[in-house]
């Protein structure tokens, strides 16, 4: 099962206010012959390259932290590019499509003196032109971040909540399964398990619990035992009640009551939680919506439920950071949550979700269609709120 | 792979053997890759050939530094195999650029029911497109630009590949000009669904499309590179309906390059219009201004594609004896002559009779039904490939040819054709057309224009 990184951004090097991606923090303003600075910064005035085919010169090699501008002139046959880039090839701002004898703009805001690489790339293809350009000064502030703060809060205090939620509706289902009773144990069998598949990031961190928890018969490890909520479904739907059943269902409650409590000691970063929100959708693309989770229940469309409610409330967490830093991401996640929602719930019938096996080919396209559309847009979280 | 024409030996420009008939290797300096050059068929052709390798040398040691990869103006295209082909023009590429070797094909469905966004993907595409067949990432530092928490906005396995021909063609299906993007008074009068022939098979899931997308390349990462990407950028607006490789080329389009041959083992696409003669391509393969006055002026040098997924019946058809199979193309099958002539490229003489006085091309043999003589001068620009969708269930090669038509207008040319060959074409024992679409295909972009403006305009 795949896990949300839980790497750090890199340093952050990158001005605060350019954490939106390259086209919100650079400036690009194209200019026919007078070079109108659009802004001082470290530098006094603008850094004019002159790009050709074959050079790129740049009038100075060093700048202040601050505001950087640079300008860029296409004076060769090809079609250039300009780029500065931090450690690893990391873009810190970027022109693209100068054509020749075009002029334009490329403003940066640099927090941190370091050393950095300009290349120009006639053609744009290849590493470009490339020189060594240094940063000096001091780390200009970067105001500590509150929302950031309140989104790990409340994000915390969801898990918490789903966590016991996870823990009642188990104790329910133990229960039920303990007094052999068939029918009940398996009305509550998809809901008991909707908390664990909202956190399951978050959760599934701990060593063997997860897959003692909700391992299936063909991917738990070799020499483990086949124990948990998908043993239990298989007795419940195929096998019948075994002799052991009733210990696996107490096993069951220990390790959820286990995992309930750690779950709540998760110190998750701004950067965990998005990737979580994806790692959500991850599972709903490989496991859920190809049926593969709940091969004897058929309920998978409640685990999909669960792992999208999962992945929405992550990012409620972190909406008023994205709002503030790419609101057109926050509404286009939105409306892509909405359209896979209403969609979903095409596919109930009253309160229960329909069996997997009653899916036509049709819908689980496009349900599918929809889930691509969605994840491609969670899956821009991570470089929105990386600088925190 | 395609057989190839004896090649003739060639100076080689970068290291003066003398000795070396793989052209390619002269834009391969950063020893990316080793492609064998097509073959040629004629000696005017060679001289074409030595320009082109002078000039793909000359190009990889000036941009030594950027690893640019370009085709010069005067370079014929199809002979530097790395070469990038220019994705502006009068026309779209990937229509008459010689054919490449590979094909990715995928056609969509547009899923959004905003305008806005369909315009607007169509303009990234357009960036996407001409940046991809530079052979530059998909977006600018794609491949790691984006900072270890982002996801690459490049793919990257087409990274430090050379621009390989790619070419990427758009086209309109006709249900893009129903009612839920505002395009109904835009739709080309010429762009209708294709009446059903007799014999057809067609799989919905393999038909269709409200767009589709043609990449071509002489590497397939290069071409799945491109149509991967581009789907990617899609999501939530376009979703793929259905796609088809190709992995060789089937028909020339141009004089420069080797007859292909299909996968009955003949020569296919002798007679194609090429990219030689600009006169059958007016006649044959543009849209003329005055074929769309209304609403579809758009598409005045566009063309329309016909595409069709055509199953051979591969095991039938090699336990067939050489005469019928001869009998049924009308070809011979080692130099592709038409049957009662000595030499590929002879004239179809259809009055000819053999030793026992019947036509020596038989009155339904597939190039007599095809040919524009039968069909009051009707003639395509065929762009097809071979493809092997590994097998059928029970054991059975799922192989054919993937056929790619360009023309002015298809319900004068593909459907008079189609309708010939479906009725008395003794080739259709042996296939099974499985897959159907048509699109319009707008004409090439001008400096700052992209897809999305002359459909919205």
């Amino acid at each position: 099962m795949s896990r949300p990184s839980l790497r750090r951004a890199a340093p952050a090097a990158l001005a605060l206010t350019c954490v939106l991606g390259v086209a919100a923090c650079t400036d690009k303003v194209e200019t026919s012959s007078s070079s109108t600075a659009a802004g001082t910064g470290g530098a006094a005035g603008p850094i004019t390259v002159n790009a050709t085919d074959t050079t790129c010169e740049l009038s100075a090699t060093t700048a202040k932290a601050g505001t950087v501008t640079f300008e860029v002139t296409n004076a060769g046959s090809k079609v250039n590019e300009f780029y500065l880039y931090a450690e690893g090839d990391r873009i810190v701002g970027e022109v693209e499509n100068i054509t020749p004898g075009l002029k334009r703009e490329l403003k940066v805001e640099i927090t941190e003196p370091g050393t950095f690489t300009t290349a120009c790339k006639p053609g744009m293809v290849g590493d470009g032109i490339r020189a060594p350009f240094t940063v000096t000064g001091t780390a200009t502030a970067g105001s500590a971040d509150q929302k950031v703060a309140k989104a790990i809060a409340d994000y915390k205090a969801f898990v918490a909540s789903e966590a016991d939620e996870f823990v009642e509706g188990t104790e329910k289902f133990v229960a039920a399964v303990k007094a052999g009773d068939v029918a009940k144990a398996k009305s509550l069998y998809a809901q008991a398990r909707h908390p664990w598949e909202a956190i399951e990031p978050v959760a599934e961190s701990f060593g063997d619990l997860d897959p003692k928890i909700d391992g299936r018969e063909d991917v738990i490890a070799e020499g483990m035992a086949f124990t948990g909520y998908h043993r239990l479904e298989k007795d419940l739907w195929k096998d019948g009640l075994q002799k052991d059943s009733g210990a696996i269902a107490d096993q069951l409650l220990t390790d959820v009551k286990a995992i309930a409590a750690k779950s709540k000691t998760v110190d998750p970063t701004a950067l965990s939680i998005a990737g979580g929100a994806k790692a959500l959708l991850d599972e709903v693309a490989t496991g859920k919506v190809t049926g593969e989770e709940e091969r004897y229940s058929h309920t998978d469309l409640w685990d999909f439920d669960g792992n999208l409610e999962g992945s929405r409330q992550a990012l409620a967490a972190l909406r008023p950071v994205i709002t503030e830093r790419d609101p057109a991401l926050q509404k286009s996640l939105d409306a892509r949550f909405t359209e896979l929602s209403s969609l979903l719930g095409t596919h109930k019938a009253g309160a229960d979700y329909k069996s997997y096996t009653a899916l036509t080919d049709a819908d689980i396209k496009a349900l599918t269609v929809s889930l691509d559309a969605l994840s491609e847009e969670v899956s821009k979280v991570p470089g929105v709120v990386e600088a925190t | 792979m395609t057989a190839r024409a004896p090649q003739p030996r060639l100076p080689d420009p970068a290291n003066g053997t003398g000795e070396v008939g793989e052209v390619g290797d002269a834009g391969d300096a950063g020893g990316v890759s080793r492609r064998r050059l097509l073959g040629v068929s004629g000696t005017a052709a060679v001289a074409g050939i030595v320009a082109g390798a002078t000039s793909a040398y000359a190009v990889s040691q000036a941009s030594a530094a950027t690893a640019a990869q370009e085709a010069g103006p005067t370079t014929a295209p199809a002979l530097g195999l790395d070469a990038a082909i220019p994705f502006r023009g009068e026309h779209q590429a990937g229509i008459v650029t010689p054919a490449q070797d590979r094909l990715h094909f995928v056609a969509l469905d547009v899923v959004t029911k905003d305008r806005a966004q369909l315009r607007e993907l169509l303009e990234t595409w357009t960036r996407a497109a001409e940046r991809m067949t530079a052979g530059a990432e998909a977006a600018p530092g794609g491949l790691v630009g984006g900072g270890p928490n982002r996801a690459p906005e490049d793919t990257g396995e087409a990274y430090g590949l050379p621009a390989s021909g790619l070419t990427i063609t758009i086209g309109y299906g006709p249900s893009l000009f129903d009612d839920r993007f505002g395009l109904a008074d835009r739709k080309p009068a010429a762009l209708e669904e294709l009446p059903p022939f007799v014999g057809d098979q067609l799989d919905p899931k393999r038909s269709g499309g409200d767009l589709c997308i043609q990449a071509c390349a002489n590497d397939p990462q290069v071409a799945v590179h491109a149509v991967r990407n581009l789907v990617r950028m899609g999501f939530g607006v376009v979703a793929v309906r259905w796609s088809q490789l190709g992995f060789g080329r089937t028909s020339s389009t141009s004089t420069a390059q080797a007859t292909p041959r299909n996968m009955f083992g003949f020569k296919d696409g002798t007679n194609n219009v090429k990219a030689e003669e600009p006169e059958g391509l007016d006649r044959h393969v543009w849209v003329a201004p005055e074929d769309e006055k209304g609403g579809g002026a758009w598409m005045a040098g566009g063309s329309y594609l016909v595409a069709r997924r055509i199953r051979m019946h591969i095991e039938v058809w090699d336990r067939t004896s050489l005469q019928e199979q001869e009998d049924v193309i009308g070809r011979d099958k080692k130099e592709g002559a038409p049957l009662g002539q000595a030499k590929e490229f002879d004239a179809l003489d259809f009055a000819k009779r053999g030793p026992d006085g019947t036509p020596a091309i038989p009155v339904n043999a597939h190039v007599r039904l095809a040919h524009e003589s039968q069909l009051g001068g009707i003639r395509i620009l065929r762009r097809g490939y071979n493809f092997t969708d590994g097998s059928d269930g029970v054991g059975h090669l799922d192989a054919g040819l993937f056929f790619l038509a360009y023309m002015r207008d298809p319900a004068k040319q593909f459907v008079p054709m189609q309708r010939a060959l479906a009725s008395k074409d003794l080739l259709n024992e042996y296939i099974e057309h499985n897959g159907s679409a048509v699109f319009a295909c707008p004409p090439g972009l001008q400096d700052g224009e992209h897809w999305g403006q002359s459909l919205f305009a």
